[in-house]
């Protein structure tokens, strides 16, 4: 079973999104996802200071097997990327919901957050989907 | 996240390992009907298991057929475009491309000579429905003019492939003396081990054998070689090792519009004896006269990123296509395959996401016998 931690919130296209003190967000790939997709190879992050509306491609990531796009969960400006995973994409695969954040986000507006799926909502989506 | 896992559809064929496979934590999909391991956790462990000790691969899916009887030699000369009369010691391998009149590949296989009446051809499991219509419809031809050519499917059989540089050391270790005869077994020969039977061709690019054994002591075989430290390989490693080995993969870089020629496969094609009438030597023939308007080639990406099948390659000759593209484990970097006009020469781009990317042209394989072959 993949891991689905209590205090994130969820998209359908496998993002978590964790809410921070200072009311940003920081965004990655799920337990979930990085299982499904196996060995990271390379990822491409978003550009500092870029601006995407919820549900916009924004960064890639490519396993062994295959590329696939990750997307913007919610509306608001890229403030921070996690170059490290450049060198290192395999932190995704070992730590997803912590050292393997993708990039930060200054949501435009706050409530957005809360209407993505909360962790029981998401695992019965991944329940879901495998059946 | 798109989905990036193609789920089980149909009805799926299952070999005599799967529950192995269960066990061994396998992540399953579906390969051309059947449920396969993709990986047992992470490819890239596996790849290099395989490079640097050795590893075992369920190829049970695989399509094994005999061919018997007083006219087989003459009969696999006019089917295949390389010629079974260079192998006429017994066990000896010999791979070949099984032509359209047109010249394109319809499959790639090996055949095993055994003795003057019987060959034993190995195929591609995704390809195994038009491949025997198509050799049953030539034999049911050769047989109106007297061939006597029969075909039997050996679904009866399972096949674990053991690869890597340790790989024979441990299948004997494991296997015992039923595995003996195979001690002298050269590269590229087959040799029969009782029930069993060993060759010793391989598509990693390590050495290792092929072993076919009754369904029924597939689990067994399995047991026995996981006891001496053989790890099961997941198709998904498979695939890279294939690749950097610079073996060419049914589908994707040949298929029935392309030719031998023009998928690096022409030392696999016999034009010699010329009086040897094989389907699409004809069509063959002309290529070969104008010059074939493509040629495979390696590609080495020098920019990050990972080369893919299907991506476009932008020459000063021209553009082509990337057949097989992947991230090598050995070399650290991105490799494929790819089609480019002829005339091509050292460097090219590739178009990935709407960016251009250099890549140099290499000479493949990439990587054998646990090493890289290329800069």
């Amino acid at each position: 079973m993949s891991n689905v931690p209590n205090e994130l919130r969820y998209t359908k296209s496998h993002e978590w999104v964790r809410t921070e003190a200072d009311g940003s967000v920081t965004v990655g790939i799920t337990d979930h996802a990085q299982e499904l997709l196996g060995d990271m190879v390379f990822i491409e992050l978003p550009e500092i200071e870029a601006n995407y509306t919820a549900g916009d491609e924004c960064a890639v990531v490519e396993s062994v097997k295959a590329a696939s796009d990750v997307y913007s969960p919610i509306s608001g400006e890229v403030i921070a990327i996690n170059e490290d995973l450049t060198e290192t994409p395999e932190t995704i695969n070992q730590d997803p919901f912590d050292t393997g954040w993708m990039f930060k986000m200054q949501p435009e507006d706050a409530g957005e957050v809360d209407e993505l799926m909360d962790a029981e909502a998401y695992a019965e989506f991944i329940a879901d989907e495998e059946h | 996240m798109s989905q990036a896992l193609s789920a089980v559809q149909r009805t799926p064929q299952r070999t005599p390992l799967y529950d192995r496979h269960l066990a061994a934590n396998a992540k399953i999909v579906d390969f051309a009907g059947w449920e396969m391991p993709i990986h047992y956790g992470s490819q890239l462990e596996e790849h290099h298991q395989v490079r640097t000790d050795a590893g075992m691969f369920d190829v049970s899916h695989m399509v094994v057929l005999d061919l018997t009887g007083a006219g087989v030699t003459a009969f696999l000369r006019h089917l295949l475009a390389n010629d079974v009369a260079r192998t006429q010691t017994p066990g000896k391998a010999l791979y070949s491309c099984l032509l359209n009149e047109r010249g394109g590949v319809i499959d790639d296989l090996i055949v095993y000579f055994m003795n003057d009446s019987w060959y034993r051809m190995v195929v591609n499991a995704a390809t195994r429905d038009k491949d025997l219509a198509w050799i049953t419809a030539q034999a049911i031809s050769a047989n109106k003019k007297g061939s006597g050519v029969e075909i039997r499917e050996r679904d009866d059989l399972a096949m674990i492939a053991v690869q890597g540089p340790n790989a024979r050391d441990k299948a004997h270790a494991a296997l015992g003396a039923t595995l003996d005869p195979a001690r002298e077994l050269r590269p590229f020969f087959a040799i029969e081990c009782g029930e069993w039977y060993v060759a010793r061709t391989g598509y990693t690019g390590e050495d290792g054998y092929e072993i076919m054994v009754p369904a029924e002591q597939a689990g067994a075989t399995w047991d026995a070689l996981l006891a001496a430290g053989v790890h099961p390989i997941g198709l998904g490693a498979r695939d890279t090792l294939r690749l950097e080995a610079g073996m060419n993969l049914y589908g994707q870089d040949m298929n029935e519009d392309i030719s031998p020629l023009e998928a690096g496969l022409g030392w696999t094609v016999a034009f010699e004896p010329q009086e040897r009438d094989f389907i699409g030597r004809a069509a063959l023939e002309k290529q070969r006269a104008d010059g074939p308007a493509f040629r495979l080639v390696g590609l080495i990406l020098e920019d990050r990123g990972v080369l893919r099948a299907h991506q476009r390659v932008v020459t000063g000759q021209g553009e082509g296509e990337i057949t097989s593209g992947s991230f090598s484990p050995t070399l650290g970097k991105s490799i494929a395959l790819a089609r480019v006009p002829a005339t091509t020469q050292d460097r090219c781009q590739v178009e990935i996401r709407g960016k251009q990317l250099a890549a140099r042209i290499v000479k493949y394989p990439f990587a054998r016998n646990g090493k890289a072959c290329t800069e």
